[in-house]
């Protein structure tokens, strides 16, 4: 599988533009140097870009908003005082993702109430229906349905309740775009094991919100989408 | 038809990837033309993809920026006080 294969080439999928520039990468590496050499109020402006992204990362383990934003300051946190540890072979965000995973997974064994299919083995892998909601006929529903407050708490609660292998692969992957090695890498299993899970995220949640965007959004206008 | 619709299904993911191979992905696309359902399946799982994925979606708490930036800022001054910077270990005791 070649790594421009691995990239979510969705035709306007998710859009956050979150690939990055060598000039980014150039600028990210000065300003760490500079964070080093004493200039600490710079770390402010390099994690800026990233909270977003670890904050996803705490909530798609803990599940609960508090929790992962404890997590993701924690995760902070350590990652400034482990700056100097940070020789950019992966992305700064990723490092950082691999931090918040890290301290998420601390926290669930210090609180002891870890169930199995909290962390990333075990749990409800090969078991499970993963045949999509059999539909006849879809109606594209426009971004701007998320206006709606109700459309936007049934995806929250549709991925808040998706199983947790499951789930960390799909924030990982479709919402915060990172490619296969990437989520490979962070989660601490092969490319195979993401693509699978990932199939079967996508999966479950297409049985469940299928129906129910259609029954609450009825007459839209067909769409056609683009397979390139 | 060569593809059955389950043999579709279980590709769904990798076709909206673009990870299938061209042989297969052809077979799809052939498939895709005359059945009504795997159409649908692929449409509303690339839809749900697109809204999942848009950032208003999933929104950071309230303050959530402010107080991190906070947190952190304390920790900032400590290191530039005591010039230890960024060498702790991140492997547990």
């Amino acid at each position: 599988m070649k790594d421009d294969e691995d990239r979510f080439t969705m035709a306007g999928g998710g859009g956050q533009g979150k690939e990055r520039t060598e000039a980014q990468i150039r600028a990210e590496r000065e300003t760490i140097s500079r964070i080093l050499a004493g200039e600490t109020e710079l770390f402010h402006e390099l994690i800026r870009p990233c909270e977003r992204m670890v904050y996803l990362t705490a909530l798609s383990v803990m599940k609960d908003e508090s929790e992962a934003e404890d997590a993701t300051q924690e995760a902070m946190l350590k990652a400034f005082r482990a700056l100097r540890s940070f020789h950019g072979e992966a992305k700064f965000s990723t490092w950082l993702v691999a931090i918040a995973l890290n301290e998420c997974r601390r926290r669930l064994r210090t609180a002891k109430r870890a169930p199995t299919d909290t962390l990333d083995t075990g749990g409800t892998e090969g078991e499970g229906d993963f045949t999509p909601a059999v539909l006849t006929d879809w109606r594209e529903i426009p971004l701007e349905a998320l206006e709606r407050k109700e459309i936007r708490l049934a995806l929250v609660e549709a991925v808040g309740e998706l199983p947790a292998i499951y789930r960390q692969v799909f924030t990982l992957r479709d919402i915060e775009e990172l490619d296969v090695r990437e989520t490979a890498e962070v989660l601490q299993v092969s490319g195979n094991v993401v693509k699978v899970r990932l199939h079967r995220a996508r999966m479950l949640l297409q049985k469940r919100l299928a129906p129910l965007l259609k029954a609450s959004l009825p007459g839209r206008k067909r769409s056609f989408w683009s397979t390139t | 038809m060569r593809l059955k619709c389950e043999h579709v299904w279980s590709y769904v993911s990798e076709y909206i990837d673009g990870s299938v191979k061209a042989q297969l992905r052809e077979e799809i696309e052939e498939h895709l033309e005359h059945c009504e359902i795997c159409t649908a399946v692929l449409d509303s799982t690339r839809n749900i993809l697109i809204l999942t994925g848009d950032e208003r979606t999933f929104e950071l708490p309230v303050g959530f920026s402010e107080r991190l930036h906070a947190r952190l800022a304390k920790e900032l001054v400590a290191a530039k006080m005591t010039g230890e910077i960024g060498g702790a270990s991140l492997v547990e005791e």
